[in-house]
């Protein structure tokens, strides 16, 4: 009994879903200007044309990545904890910490790539670099590292005090309990939103080509304009998120292996 | 049972869409040749009885002259100075338009070719005809043959390059969709990546700093940018491109019947002189730049 309804819950399941996609496809197909879209965002010879270079102008946004991310962990480690630092006489750093956040996250990240970008070579200082990729990742690295602080900040507070006391009453120092005790918990609940940053970091590397640097997407638009063609930003988009799939089902094996892991324990 | 009720819900308003696009289809699908008459009343037009010109903001001299007035910066189109100014306002008067029927939008370069209505009847914005983008928009006839130019700081080391094959080693810095990009990357070929600034006015920051080593742009926006935007700076040459015959044509939407009667008033506008005219009064220092082989 039950399982004939399992069999038809499937068959409406797969019918409504075949039906729906079917519906919205010729929706789509069947709107007065899809002959113009398919034309300019779908042009197979567009595509081929264009994504040897995308291609390899993405490899700047995965080095972006790459070196941002390194610089990314550490940094926001030390944000969050200077946050949770505690005691009267670490009030200055903790308003420090906080402002710090407060800023860069709330100023758009294309807005911090394009002062940084445009401002710091203007200062004609000796030995500062004036390449644009490298301050765009020193943007990339500014905004990202106030998001990423707050996740660790998360996970650091979501370890319960009581073990800060008992390790503090069994003679450690703050900085033992937190490095010993708080921490390894601390990141390793994190380990999903801490990902789900840098998939959002892998998709902010294109912010980079508004300084001039030719990244995946900036190729694109240079293909687009140089042809009144969009099919490019299509070769563009499948390039990234052929990128952040493999990393979103790297960050869901991640969470269940930890959670066999700590069921094992628990057995 | 209940769940059976959603399925025919989500297929009647999947048809209803469907059959929304299929019927609108006939009115607005393909554009309406009202005759072929060149007529004012007779022109296919975005807003009846007015002319629609699309160009970027802020516009720069010498396209765009007269004192910069809200919502436009630096200049202003709607003065009638400035080269492309006058140029849209002559064709405008060709067409039977009074000065103040003629309409200015503003339309970055990156959406004058997005696909779909245009709200501008033509884009006057130094966009240089090709082949390719032709298959896309269609392009009015020439009404500039355009040559490209590099721009340098005096003083720097790429100042003392003497040919095209010299500025090979250099940091070179151009507007996206210019075919200035095009013709570093097919004759010059340099040793590292040009940048690409998605606005003119990046690439000249960009050059201020000394992020890039040079400019590349078109010959009359070369002048201005020497003149007004960065200090200390020289138009190193101009490129042998004009074999090419590169120029400058006014955007439409593709298939629009208007394509024909701005031609026929362009071709009337050099046959009797006024754009020679226009073009001496605006760009006359353009010419003086030699030629790097």
């Amino acid at each position: 009994m039950s399982g004939g309804e399992g069999r038809r819950a499937i068959l409406v399941a797969v019918v409504s879903t075949a039906v729906f996609f079917t519906l919205v496809g010729l929706a789509i197909t069947h709107a007065p200007g899809w002959p113009e879209v398919r034309r300019t965002f779908f042009d197979w010879g567009q595509f081929k044309g264009s994504l040897p270079e995308i291609s390899h102008a993405f490899l700047l946004n995965v080095k972006i990545f790459c070196i941002a991310e390194v610089f990314i962990l550490v940094f926001a480690l030390l944000l969050a904890v200077i946050r949770s630092l505690p005691g009267p006489a670490a009030l200055p750093l903790r308003l420090v910490g906080i402002a710090y956040a407060d800023f860069f996250r709330g100023v758009p990240t294309i807005l911090v790539i394009a002062m940084l970008g445009f401002g710091a070579p203007a200062l004609r200082l000796h030995h500062i670099p004036l390449s644009t990729t490298f301050w765009g990742i020193v943007a990339l690295v500014l905004v990202y590292t106030a998001y990423v602080s707050e996740v660790y900040r998360a996970g650091i507070e979501s370890v319960h005090h009581s073990q800060t006391a008992a390790a503090r009453s069994l003679g450690l120092t703050h900085w033992q309990a937190l490095r010993t005790v708080v921490l390894p918990q601390a990141v390793r609940r994190v380990i999903p939103p801490l990902l789900n940053d840098f998939i959002g970091l892998q998709k902010d590397t294109a912010l980079v080509g508004f300084l001039g640097s030719v990244e995946a997407f900036k190729q694109s638009q240079i293909d687009a304009a140089a042809t009144f063609n969009y099919t490019s930003y299509v070769a563009a988009a499948l390039l990234f998120v052929a990128l952040t799939i493999p990393l979103a089902r790297f960050t869901d094996w991640l969470v269940l292996r930890d959670r066999r892991r700590r069921q094992a324990v628990g057995a | 049972m209940r769940r059976w009720f959603a399925l025919p819900l989500v297929a009647a308003v999947a048809f209803a869409a469907a059959g929304c696009g299929g019927s609108s289809n006939k009115s607005a699908g393909g554009t309406t040749t009202s005759g072929n008459s060149c007529a004012k009343a007779d022109l296919n037009l975005v807003n009846a009885g007015q002319l629609t010109v699309g160009t970027d903001n802020p516009a720069y001299p010498p396209w765009f002259g007269g004192k910069e007035k809200s919502p436009w910066k630096v200049s202003d189109p709607r003065s009638g100075q400035g080269f492309e100014s006058a140029v849209a306002y002559a064709v405008a008067g060709q067409l039977g338009f009074a000065k103040g029927d003629v309409k200015w939008v503003v339309v970055p370069f990156n959406t004058s070719f997005a696909p779909g209505p245009k709200k501008f009847d033509f884009d006057i914005n130094e966009i240089s005809y090709t082949p390719a983008r032709a298959k896309v928009v269609d392009f009015s006839d020439s009404y500039y043959n355009v040559n490209q130019a590099i721009v340098v700081k005096k003083g720097t080391k790429i100042a003392s390059a003497a040919s095209v094959a010299d500025l090979k080693p250099y940091k070179l810095g151009v507007q996206i969709g210019t075919t200035s990009y095009q013709y570093i990357k097919d004759h010059i070929k340099p040793s590292k990546q040009p940048a690409v600034y998605d606005t003119n006015d990046a690439a000249v920051a960009a050059l201020k700093n000394g992020q890039t080593d040079a400019l590349v742009v078109d010959l009359p926006t070369a002048f201005y940018v020497t003149a007004a935007q960065v200090p200390n700076s020289e138009i190193l040459g101009q490129f042998p491109t004009s074999t090419t015959g590169e120029h400058f044509g006014m955007v439409f939407q593709k298939g629009n019947s208007l394509v024909r009667c701005v031609n026929q008033a362009l071709a009337k506008l050099k046959s009797d002189g006024t754009l020679t005219q226009i073009q001496d009064k605006w760009l006359s220092k353009v010419g003086g730049a030699p030629v790097l082989k």
